[in-house]
């Protein structure tokens, strides 16, 4: 049967099991929301905004293991939806993008509503298209749905000209892609495998450090059982939190810039480090010049070999899916009876203990301001540890980060790679849309709220029960901690000024607020507000302004130069 | 180090911008681009010219690999190679030094394409090595214009770049 472009996109959408679409119409789509109007399988979500499109997009995939879809219409539609999209590429999430092209023949005329979407895009997506003839629609979409799910994952745009929706054609949802151009190595190589065992078998000060890709590729079931059968201690990088359970004793902190000092003094000494999924950013490791060590081995699994020794040279890489490679691993290890030197791993768990002594994430409990690191506690508590968290960015997410402890994958939802402020809120409503009976708690800042607040309405309009958990200190506060780290108190532009009313805010948009300003009422507050499953509620909790994240590792400092809390 | 690339890539509108963005996002270096259709016309060859040390070639070799686009990629200075490029420089070509600039072009085997009374085009192919030595051979006051391809190359012998 000859169907149009517009019915194809819809069909191709069924045909791959959408859910939910979230989207902004606009010229240039108007002939597939009409096809959308017409059926109710694929449900759509309207947004405020296309930036909150894409992120809603986003945190549906990463809190499900599914492929978050965007819809959005030329031009406009897709320059505010670039922020999405490049959030999602630095993270590797799968997503499909549709937007809407200006017709075939008003290509490069400079028409209304025109940009060059597949150039303004192409380095921030895995891959994109533009189709140019509706026969090519429906296999041009499979493709899409295939790149952006296997190997590295990714965001993949295809873009369609308003023409191409009303042209026909034949269809048919191809059940099958190959591409002769897309072979991604999946299946680690046994020799590179075995050498890597031998190696964590030897090992004396060994570390385990495990990254987004644990997560991405559902290894974390693996991980956790390589981790408990060598009895080795485990870190998990900001993107790879519930990876390895955050409550475990082997499980030392995260890395890095805002790491535990015990992890990054391991991190440092270790004689053999693996990376699982991890690819040994500058946030992660500081300088790779200070990291480097002669005597330390390097053994690196990942998915994308672009990402080994970009940064770092390893000695034993090995290319594939991480959740394979581990189980390749573990057949090993379980079917040997060699085991790593206990006498060496209890000394070296001793060196670690003694790091931990000096109890990093130590904090003022006495305070007669609310400190944000008890509103996370107390928010930990309160939801039994097993809320999707999702977060902006600032000091806020690295709170989150350090203490809330994650148990469990897909649970923590941020935008590491690009650090995008506006995330939260639009990924936890994608976040509860695929999760319904989760509890969804968004941890953000009163400067980063504001940068995609409007979705509080999207939020109303389709029943979410989010609970924003705002830590509002009056500052772009990791701004400020910078300037008054390195920039000799000068607060230039970090203060902000003239704040809404939140409280007000979420009441004009239907929702509820509380405003919590003493440390006695904050458990009090997050109850009250959990116990209230069918409303969002805007928790505006007034922190203690001078509160800074530690331990820091300042850029470009090595990982062990760490500023710690009492050194001030 | 010098290397050149040689990369069958899938003959699609877009392809070479993938990959020369590729390049200026990373702040790879090109020293010089060609591309044209192979025999199969569904794909292109192209090569790629470009200096780094050992950690950035091998990043270049992979970033490209993971470009959908990309078929595969081959870095002909590993091996025995041949490496051609074609110049046409216009020069001038009056009076007595007109026998001496068919002299030179004679030399470097050389052709001459176009003559008037007053300049002479020559064509000439190479390594980028050899054109380089003719443009020093001779006066620089001469050189009314010059247009290169930049360098192809091929493996030789049973090194062979095919799907
Ligand atoms: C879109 C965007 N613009 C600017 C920044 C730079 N930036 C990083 S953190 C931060 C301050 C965030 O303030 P707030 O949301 O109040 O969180 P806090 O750090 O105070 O917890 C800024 C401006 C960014 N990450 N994203």
């Amino acid at each position: 049967m000859q169907l149009t472009g517009a019915e194809i996109v819809i069909r191709c959408l069924q045909d791959e099991g959408v859910e939910y679409v979230f989207g902004y119409p606009g010229g240039a789509v108007l002939n597939i929301y009409d096809e959308l109007f017409k059926q109710d399988k694929v449900k759509h979500v309207l947004v405020r905004h296309e930036q909150g499109a894409v992120h809603a997009a986003d945190g549906y995939s990463r809190s499900s293991r599914k492929i978050g879809v965007a819809l959005v219409t030329s031009g406009p539609g897709v320059t505010n939806a670039v922020t999405g999209i490049a959030t999602a590429y630095m993270d590797s999430i799968p997503m499909v993008v549709l937007t809407g092209q200006v017709p075939t023949h008003a290509i490069g005329q400079d028409a209304f509503q025109e940009c060059d979407t597949v150039g303004i895009t192409r380095p921030c997506v895995k891959h994109n298209f533009l189709v140019k003839d509706v026969n090519d629609l429906a296999a041009t979409i499979k493709k899409a749905f295939y790149l952006a799910g296997t190997g590295r994952p990714g965001p993949v745009l295809v873009d369609i000209p308003k023409d191409v929706t009303q042209a026909k054609a034949e269809y048919a949802y191809p059940k099958s892609v190959t591409l002769r151009s897309y072979n991604p190595v999946t299946k680690g190589h046994a020799g590179q495998i075995k050498k890597a065992v031998q190696l964590l078998l030897e090992a004396k000060r060994p570390m385990v450090y495990a990254g987004g890709g644990v997560i991405l590729n559902d290894a974390a079931p693996q991980l956790t059982r390589l981790v408990r059968l060598l009895g080795f201690p485990c870190t998990t990088t900001l993107m790879g939190l519930g990876g390895f359970p955050g409550t475990d004793p082997q499980f030392t902190g995260m890395p890095g810039m805002h790491g535990t000092y015990e992890t990054n003094m391991a991190m440092q000494h270790s004689d053999v480090l693996i990376a699982v999924g991890a690819r040994f950013d500058d946030r992660v490791i500081g300088n790779p010049q200070h990291f480097f060590r002669s005597d330390r081995k390097i053994i690196h699994i990942d998915i994308d070999p672009s990402s080994i020794s970009k940064r770092v040279k390893v000695d034993v890489p090995i290319v594939g899916y991480v959740g394979d490679v581990l189980d390749e691993m573990l057949k090993l290890i379980e079917g040997s009876p060699a085991r790593p030197d206990p006498a060496a791993l209890k000394t070296w768990w001793a060196e670690i203990k003694e790091w931990q002594r000096k109890d990093c994430l130590r904090y003022d409990k006495g305070s007669a301001l609310i400190k944000p690191q008890a509103v996370i506690e107390a928010l930990y508590r309160v939801t039994g540890g097993d809320a999707i968290v999702t977060s902006d960015v600032g000091q806020h997410q690295m709170w989150a980060a350090q203490y809330y402890r994650f148990d469990r994958p897909r649970r923590w939802i941020n935008s590491g790679g690009l650090g995008t402020m506006g995330f939260g809120l639009p990924a936890a409503m994608g976040a509860q849309l695929v999760n319904p009976q989760a509890t969804v708690a968004c941890v953000t800042g009163e400067a980063s709220i504001q940068m995609c607040i409007q979705e509080l309405s999207t939020c109303k309009q389709y029943n979410l029960p989010i609970k924003l958990v705002n830590l509002n200190n009056r500052y772009l506060g990791m701004v400020r901690q910078w300037q008054e780290f390195f920039y000799g108190n000068r607060y230039s532009q970090s203060y902000v000024d003239a704040l809404p009313d939140f409280v007000k805010l979420a009441e004009a948009y239907g929702h509820v607020g509380i405003k919590i300003e003493k440390p006695g009422d904050v458990e009090g507050a997050l109850k009250e507000a959990f116990a209230q499953k069918e409303r969002l509620v805007f928790l505006d909790f007034i922190t203690d302004q001078t509160e800074n994240v530690f331990p820091m590792v300042p850029g470009g400092k090595g990982l062990t130069e760490m500023i710690l809390a009492e050194e001030l | 180090m010098r290397h050149i690339l040689s990369i069958l890539v899938e003959n699609e509108a877009g392809a070479l911008s993938r990959i020369s963005g590729l390049f200026s996002a990373r702040g790879y270096n090109i020293e010089s681009l060609t591309v044209a259709p192979t025999e199969d016309p569904t794909m292109s060859r192209m090569t790629i010219v470009t200096v780094g040390s050992d950690d950035v070639i091998e990043q270049i070799t992979k970033q490209l690999n993971k470009l959908v686009e990309v078929v595969k990629v081959v870095d002909l200075t590993d091996g025995n190679h041949i490496e051609r490029e074609l110049m046409l420089v216009k020069v001038r070509a009056a009076g007595k030094d007109r026998d001496e600039m068919k002299r030179l072009a004679d030399i470097f085997r050389g052709r001459v394409l176009d003559v008037t009374d007053k300049s002479y085009t020559i064509e000439l192919t190479g390594t980028g090595e050899k054109l380089d030595a003719f443009l020093t051979a001779i006066e620089p006051g001469v050189i009314l214009e010059t247009v290169r391809t930049g360098a192809s190359g091929i493996g030789r012998g049973e090194r062979i770049l095919k799907i």
